[in-house]
């Protein structure tokens, strides 16, 4: 054999390796190695292959890719030498998993290596396929396993017991024929074969129910009589560890006594007395002896009560919290957890121990007794230890607050005895640890404090006071703008006053400082300014006298890279500047959130999963688009055929009614569809905040602006200012880039009586360009059935999101009698195909002065529009 | 099935063997052991011996230069499992005389077949060092 014919030798290439400084050169020997064995497999090169397995097996663990060696596994499995096959069923082991095709070929050599006449070849066999058989290999191979059990060599027969698990897992069917060979494994003396039959005892137990009754019946005793014999036995200095004798059997012989006393008397009965001596004898001043006594412990919580051992249980793990290892406590810790269900009134008496664990400089110690903690609350006990987790907060570590702050949140959402303290501890929890506060948690707090009537003022004046001093906490300042735009009245008049309060000075401009302040700040994310900008909107009605400086402030995000701050900017101002009428009206304070409602839909929605950037909605495939709709559409009481909602609704309806955010990625759209859509969004918005009629977007009201500044937006050139004459208005629309569709072109529809009551008939006629399926133009037609005059006619509609709907200014704001007033509407349907139209309309007009209002829903669109 | 993988780490976070007990992908085996040797490594001695990442329990002891770590489930007996890591050191150290990392790194192949001796499928199959050195020393004499 020339050594230099392949390559280098195994301890060469480690050398190599090993000598590498950065990973780049690590993966070219690497490479250069794989290269030589490539060529070596494909020459087919006998002399080699096992050394140039362990190569790859060394690769392997490195984490390279090493899939063209398996092949070569299986040629060393099959060839004779016990040598080569040992190496072969390593790699079989290590580079391949039972989900590889491969591996259905061993099958045949496993087959003959399991009746092999040397027994440790057979043991490699049983190993191999213990490790990694397949559903198809445990149906084939296992009348040999079954027989193997039976083998005169104790080595045999343990491997043998640890491949049935692998079996009886992968076809549970096949467990019935293990029963009874394991019953009479269990009668033997070898620990290693008693510990592998115990260890398939408890496997067969799960799979089968007969099973267990079976060993239940006939195999207690015996068991419970080995553990005494281990317990008892003297010194056996193979299985010794640290004078104990063998600890993993006595433990493995502690869990199926678990499995066999779970739920059943008698048998809990007959182990009674060797849980006892286990418990009482066993050394607890060794890591072994401590293990065996933790397992004991579990068992005894496991089997059915006799009193006087839980007593014996519960001490031994209070004696294991008090432990200076943190090991141990660890443990201890954790099983607490388990005996909370059994001995709640036990566990409390370590409370106090258990919360000083939560403040222990151990992550892992923290984390289990945090989690313990939180089941350790209940209504009795909430206030002290939520103040003690609070006090924590202060001081704990950045990487823990995380966690702490998500649990106290639960805690005090759960248990709250009452909205002040709940909203006071939020507070606290929201100024010490707002960052890591979830969104769902400060939203939740929202729909609490819009509840609790008489604690507004109170709640405003104490976030007012909060950002103060933690303005750097995104959600205590996002609830703070929010309050303060609500309730912004509140604050700087002291209204409600409880008696704990001080009062507190707050001018109007003292309140609009705040939210500037946290508007200008650059931490402050996108949400929160749009928030602030809400805020300001609302403020501007609460304190007339700052509108003009409100109206300065906002008009500095006109110019805002974001769009949305843009345009919240530009349609804010104009609402301040121009639309004075109905801006109270507008900003109106939210009704009360329904708490109801929305715990309801948290409950449903997966914490991880909710967030509140709908950055993606766009982007993602339909059906989840529909999700996301799903509470706006609710609000609007569309009847679409919506799934219940889950996931992220909760986040994004609050998001919606509060005003929220709709960011869609910018470059996701182009031109003219971007401002028209989140118009949409924002009427929608604003619908949903509940305020009364208002109509921006294509108001034709009583002012004098024929076309809102919105509009311009959207419109390819911007109208000439016009009258409100309607036949000006008629001549505006010639620029507009949207003309009705040709008659031969495409698909017609028959036009739809959308709408009709005793005073109105609203007509859709129907057209589509052609090579833009997905949107509708619709050309409404209102006919005033009475002889009346209508006027300040406002047309109102939604839809729910995965419509968007572009309405372009009414004829005319007057319907005279028996007149009729047209209106074009554009709407683009983003599940084309998939759903039908759907839209809310609202009329109002006023007829003799008197404001008139008429509601419907538009759901006999034609299909396939 | 207890164990779910056992680890060999220098502490310059190189693996040095690495024992899957269930279907990983390359990828996924990169990123775990990447993930849980930095959380080990970032603990002192006075800190206990558990780290929990992901749904493994990760039980790991720290012998001079090197790392063993144990993965396993939620059932599991943390303190046994440090009690075999004992064991699986001190088979090691009657094999090799006084373990390191470049016995585990020039004898892969040695160490594996200990450890195969001693788990299977997740299950501790034998704890008694001569019963899990004998099929080795055989090998060795015959070669």
């Amino acid at each position: 054999m020339n050594p230099f014919s392949s390559g280098t030798r195994l301890r060469d290439m480690i050398r190599a390796i090993r000598a590498c400084k950065t990973a780049a050169e690590e993966r070219a020997v690497v490479r250069k190695e794989c290269a030589s064995i490539r060529a070596a497999v494909s020459d087919n090169d006998n002399d080699y292959r096992h050394r140039n397995l362990a190569k790859l097996m060394f690769i392997h663990m490195l984490g390279y890719p090493t899939h063209f060696g398996q092949m070569e596994c299986l040629k060393l499995i099959a060839a004779p030498g016990f040598p080569e096959k040992r190496i072969g069923y390593l790699g079989l082991m290590l580079l391949l998993d039972e989900r590889q095709e491969v591996l259905m070929l061993v099958t045949n050599s496993l087959k003959q290596d399991l009746n092999h006449t040397n027994q440790y070849i057979v043991g490699l066999a049983l190993c191999a396929l213990g490790n990694i058989s397949s559903a198809e290999m445990a149906r084939d191979l296992a009348p040999e396993v079954e027989r193997l059990l039976q083998f005169r060599d104790p080595n045999v027969r343990k491997k043998a017991a640890l491949c049935s698990i692998r079996i009886i897992k992968k076809v549970p069917d096949l467990a019935e024929n293990f029963v009874n060979p394991v019953a009479s494994l269990l009668k033997e003396k070898h620990h290693g074969v008693l510990l592998t039959a115990i260890q398939l005892c408890a496997d067969l137990c799960i799979v089968s129910e007969e099973a267990l009754e079976y060993f239940r019946k006939k195999c207690t005793e015996g068991i419970v009589k080995i553990l005494k014999d281990a317990v008892n036995s003297p010194y056996a200095p193979e299985y010794d560890i640290s004078g104990i004798s063998d600890p993993f059997l006595q433990i493995r012989l502690l869990r199926i006594l678990r499995i066999l006393g779970h739920g059943d008397a008698d048998a809990s009965d007959f182990m009674n007395d060797v849980l006892a001596q286990v418990a009482t004898k066993t050394e607890s001043n060794k890591n072994a002896g401590n293990a065996i006594l933790y397992e004991c412990v579990e068992t005894i919580m496991s089997i059915e009560d006799s009193g006087g051992l839980r007593v014996l249980a519960i001490n031994i793990l209070g004696r294991f919290l008090s432990n200076r290892d943190n090991n141990i406590r660890y443990v201890a810790l954790n099983m607490l957890m388990k005996a909370i269900s059994v001995d709640g009134q036990a566990v409390q008496r370590h409370r106090a121990t258990i919360l000083e664990c939560v403040k222990d400089s151990d992550a892992s110690i923290r984390k289990r007794a945090l989690e313990l903690v939180y089941l350790l609350v209940n209504e009795s006990n909430v206030k002290p230890l939520a103040k003690e987790l609070i006090d924590y907060l202060v001081v704990s570590d950045q990487d823990f607050k995380g966690d702490l702050t998500a649990k106290i949140c639960s805690i005090v959402e759960k248990l709250s005895p009452e909205k002040i303290w709940y909203i006071d501890q939020m507070l606290k929890v929201l100024c010490e640890a707002g960052n890591y506060v979830k969104d769902e948690v400060w939203h939740a707090l929202i729909v609490v404090i819009t509840n609790a009537s008489n604690l507004h003022g109170y709640t405003v004046r104490s976030l007012y006071k909060a950002i103060q001093t933690s303005g750097d906490q995104e959600a205590v300042v996002r609830v703070a703008v929010w309050c303060i735009g609500e309730y912004g009245d509140l604050l700087v008049n002291n209204i409600g006053m409880l008696d704990i309060e001080e009062p507190i000075t707050v001018t109007e401009s003292d309140a609009i400082d705040a939210i500037e302040v946290a508007i200008m700040r650059h931490t402050s994310d996108l949400t929160t300014r749009a928030m602030c900008l809400m805020a300001l909107l609302k403020l501007s009605s609460r304190f007339p006298s700052c509108s003009q400086r409100i109206k300065d402030i906002v008009t500095q995000s006109k110019g805002s890279l974001l769009l949305e701050l843009q345009q919240r900017s530009i349609e804010f101002n104009s609402i301040i500047g121009k639309h004075q009428n109905l801006r109270s009206a507008l900003v109106e304070r939210m009704p009360v959130l329904d708490e109801a409602t929305y715990s309801g839909r948290r409950a449903g929605s997966v914490p991880a999963a909710v967030s509140t950037s709908q950055g993606n909605t766009l982007n993602i495939p339909n059906g989840v688009v529909k999700i996301v709709d799903a509470p706006l559409v609710d609000l609007l009481d569309l009847g679409v055929d919506e799934p219940a909602p889950t996931n992220s609704s909760a986040a994004n309806f609050l998001h919606d009614l509060l005003g929220g955010v709709d960011i869609s990625s910018p470059s996701a759209q182009s031109g003219t569809m971007q401002p028209q859509k989140s118009g949409t969004d924002v009427l929608l918005d604003l619908l949903s905040s509940g305020s009364p009629l208002a109509q921006i977007n294509t108001s034709t009201s009583d002012n004098k602006i024929p076309v809102s500044p919105l509009n311009s937006l959207s419109l390819s050139s911007p109208l000439p200012a016009a009258t409100s004459s309607m036949m000006d208005l008629l001549d505006g629309f010639g620029p507009t880039p949207t003309p009705p569709a040709p008659k031969d072109n495409g698909p017609t529809y028959p036009p739809i009586v959308a709408f009709e009551s005793a005073s109105l008939r609203l007509m859709f006629n129907f057209s589509k360009q052609p090579g833009s399926p997905h949107i509708t133009q619709i050309e409404a037609n209102f006919t005033n059935k009475s002889s009346d005059v209508y006027t300040d006619f406002i047309f109102q509609a939604a839809v729910p999101k995965f419509l968007q709907l572009h309405l372009e200014p009414a004829s005319s704001n007057t319907l005279n009698g028996n007149g009729s007033v047209t209106q074009k509407l554009r709407l683009t349907n983003n599940q084309h195909g998939k759903k039908s139209l759907v839209m809310r309309i609202r009329i109002s007009y006023k007829l003799n002065n008197k404001d008139m209002l008429e509601e419907g829903q538009i759901s006999n669109f034609p299909r396939d529009l | 099935m207890g164990i779910r993988f056992i680890l060999m780490v220098n502490k310059q976070g190189q693996t040095r063997l690495a024992q899957y007990y269930e279907y990983l992908t390359l990828e996924e085996r990169r990123a775990l052991e990447g993930e849980i040797i930095r959380k080990c490594l970032a603990r002192n001695e006075q800190q206990c011996s558990f780290v929990e990442h992901r749904n493994y329990k990760i039980v790991y002891r720290r012998y001079a230069s090197l790392f063993f770590l144990v993965g396993v489930d939620n059932e599991e007996n943390e303190l046994a499992i440090l009690e075999f890591i004992h064991l699986l050191v001190e088979t090691m150290d009657r094999h090799f005389g006084n373990v390191c990392e470049l016995d585990i790194m020039f004898h892969l192949e040695k160490a594996h077949f200990m450890l195969e001796e001693m788990v299977m499928n997740g299950c501790i199959v034998e704890t008694s060092k001569t019963n899990i050195l004998a099929p080795i020393q055989l090998m060795d004499k015959a070669s």
